[in-house]
């Protein structure tokens, strides 16, 4: 009786331990083959930047030697070389030059698209519709095309060959893909808060001060995050309006080191782009957290 | 004194009236709660009073000023939110402080408000949490906090408790009451208006109820009153639980028609009725109002029981009465328990407690001579 009591059980326990077994081992087999998939699409996206890295290190000579990314004698004279530059200036000046456009088009970005899609998303006034069908009209608008009047209105102002064209259309919120931005995430923000402060005594800049700015923070770091990576990796802006050397930004400068010399040091232009990804890729991850938050919120909902 | 006045207050959405032109005297010191389904324009009506929608037309007085065109900050009132509406980047301290900071009041006066209000509310230990750190009762504590700081002329409530579960509900009734009591007590400043749409807060809380539909008052009185008195068929059947019950009835010879049942009054309810022409009546009993008689006495209506609740001390029969579903709420000790679904009851109205409405107005025609 006994004994029969016993081994029922125990082979009931065996059978599903052979059972447990062969699911962890599919579990393994899935993750592994997923991980592998995963892992190696990714290594293809990533190698051009891990040897563009890898290929600054090299000599001249050894950069299209082979498609390794490891230098074989490392050396750092591309950075050496390519900070000094064939002009007067180091790369340092051009580096200046990207943030004398960079920061005022991030600051007037930030407080003109504030303020624009607050009045979109909580005011109404004659002819609203109109004025925002209009603004998503211009997202739609090639660059292109306006390009020529741009140019000739800059012309005529006498700002040519300066920095007031970059940034200024931005800081009087030209940028309508950010106020569209701000305006879908304004919208998904319940309006109790700013009625409440407007309760508490709140006058309509206070309450977008001190409750819609702060709410807005995850949408406003991405704004600017995209304002910063946008603006460094343009290059067709300052082509245009910018002519004394002086005052390229690091876009041209690393056209101008390919431009003026006869033999191309290579290394030194890729050194050089490492540098100047730098900045970018660094914001990125340390803002990275709320970079994604503020697009998945302000772009998927509403 | 901080009376709160509307006269011939309306609101119009580009067509759409929602408000048609009511008039409302809340007294210094009242507890005035606005009461109705949802719909009914309550909360349209206290956001003009705060000055977040605008007025079409008709005016709002506090104290003695006309505030129509004010900002709700100069207003001199304070507003608790449904959910709360805390700024959530703001600590505990920092929310409750946020209008007397606006107004630059000096520091210390601002940091003794804090306290006192927050020993009042009891939320003292959490004045360095931030919002999303409290449960919700205690953001509801917080959002009284807030209104309770500026010491504003009138308060006013939209729906504070429907985001809590029951029990909290209960005890923050019970909290807001005291306070309003305390307030005036103290002498300062306690005029509320709150807005619910549940009968039993307006009932429990309310120094006067005014209850509304569709954008227009339908009566405005003490909660005993509207109990007793409904001045309609509307009033009747939303205050109260369960609902008064509402049959269609035929008065001819002190005698009514239900369907095929005759129900003849007495002549102490004949004698309340203010408008003998009125033929077409809608009768009401409250549930409460009925009585379980024998099968052989006069004055009863008939009907089978289609199901019995049994709630510990009384009994919800529910009654199928030539057609309608009747209510009836009897004692349990009086309530035979062999009467089960399926047998027929007799059930006997209480003539002093019987209303009958015109069917057409829904005016309540049994109140003459009730006083």
């Amino acid at each position: 009786m006994t004994d029969h009591a016993l081994s029922t059980p125990l082979s009931v326990d065996r059978e599903a331990e052979q059972i447990l077994k062969a699911q962890r081992r599919r579990q393994i087999i899935s993750a592994t083959l997923r991980y592998g998939v995963l892992f190696s699409v990714g290594l293809v996206m990533l190698y051009p930047l891990i040897w563009l890295i890898g290929a600054s290190f090299k000599p001249n000579s050894e950069i299209f030697a082979g498609a390794g990314f490891i230098p074989h004698e490392g050396t750092v004279a591309g950075y050496v070389n390519g900070w000094q530059t064939s002009t007067p200036y180091t790369f340092g000046r051009f580096f200046w030059n990207t943030f004398l456009i960079v920061i005022p088009k991030i600051i007037g970005t930030a407080i003109s698209c504030t303020a624009v899609a607050y009045g979109f998303a909580r005011f109404d006034f004659p002819g609203k519709k109109i004025l925002f069908a209009s603004l998503i009209a211009t997202l739609l608008l090639p660059n292109v095309v306006t390009r020529i009047p741009q140019y000739l209105l800059f012309r005529d102002l006498g700002w040519l060959d300066s920095f007031l064209p970059l940034w200024v259309p931005s800081a009087f919120a030209g940028d309508a893909f950010f106020v569209f931005m701000l305006v879908q995430f304004l919208r998904a923000i319940p309006r109790d808060m700013e009625e409440a402060a407007r309760v508490d005594g709140a006058s309509t800049w206070q309450v977008l001060l001190f409750i819609v700015v702060p709410l807005l923070t995850p949408a406003l770091i991405s704004v600017c995050l995209f304002q910063f990576m946008w603006t460094m990796n343009d290059f067709l802006g300052p082509l245009i309006y910018i002519s004394s050397v002086d005052k390229f930004p690091v876009s041209l400068a690393l056209k101008l080191s390919i431009d003026t010399t006869e033999a191309f040091e290579w290394n030194r232009i890729l050194a050089m782009s490492v540098l100047t990804i730098m900045p970018a890729l660094i914001v990125f991850f340390v803002a990275q957290k709320y970079f994604i938050e503020g697009i998945s919120a302000g772009g998927v909902k509403g | 004194m901080a009376r709160l006045q509307l006269r011939n207050l309306e609101k119009d959405y580009g067509g759409f009236k929602a408000v048609h032109g009511i008039n409302l005297d809340v007294n210094d010191g009242e507890f005035m709660v606005l009461v109705g389904p949802s719909g009914c324009a309550k909360s349209t009506t206290l956001r003009m009073i705060a000055g977040l929608e605008r007025v079409t037309g008709g005016e709002i007085r506090i104290g003695d000023n006309l505030v129509n065109d004010k900002a709700p900050g100069e207003r001199g009132i304070a507003m608790v939110f449904q959910n709360y509406a805390l700024y959530p980047h703001m600590k505990v301290r920092k929310n409750l402080s946020f209008g007397l900071r606006l107004k630059r009041r000096p520091k210390d006066e601002i940091e003794q408000a804090t306290r006192d209000v927050s020993n009042i509310l009891e939320i003292g230990d959490y004045l360095e949490r931030l919002p999303k750190q409290l449960s919700g009762g205690q953001a509801q504590r917080v959002a009284v906090g807030r209104a309770l700081i500026k010491k504003p002329q009138v308060f006013l409530f939209d729906e504070p408790l429907s985001n809590l579960d029951a029990k909290l509900r209960a005890s923050m009734r019970v909290r807001i009451t005291d306070l309003h009591k305390q307030l005036k007590a103290d002498g300062l400043q306690s005029t509320v208006v709150y807005v619910t749409h549940d009968q039993t807060e307006a009932m429990t809380m309310g120094d006067r109820i005014c209850v509304m539909k569709e954008g227009r008052i339908m009566q405005v009185a003490d909660p005993v009153t509207l109990y007793n008195r409904p001045a309609n068929s509307f009033v009747a059947g939303f205050i109260g639980s369960p609902e008064m019950n509402l049959m269609e009835a035929d008065l001819a010879d002190s005698t009514l028609s239900i369907g095929s049942q005759r129900l003849p009054l007495g002549s102490d309810v004949m004698a309340r009725l203010s408008q003998m022409a009125a033929k077409r009546l809608t009768l009401g009993v409250r549930p409460q109002h009925f009585r379980v008689a024998g099968s052989d006495e006069a004055g009863t209506l008939a009907g089978k029981v289609s199901h019995v609740e049994f709630m510990g001390h009384e009994v919800y029969l529910y009654v199928k009465v030539e057609g309608s579903q009747v209510i009836a709420v009897v004692p349990s000790a009086q309530y035979d328990r062999s009467k089960i679904s399926g047998d027929t009851v007799y059930l006997a109205p209480q003539s002093e407690n019987i209303h009958l409405f015109d069917r057409v107005s829904g005016e309540n025609i049994s109140l003459a001579k009730l006083d």
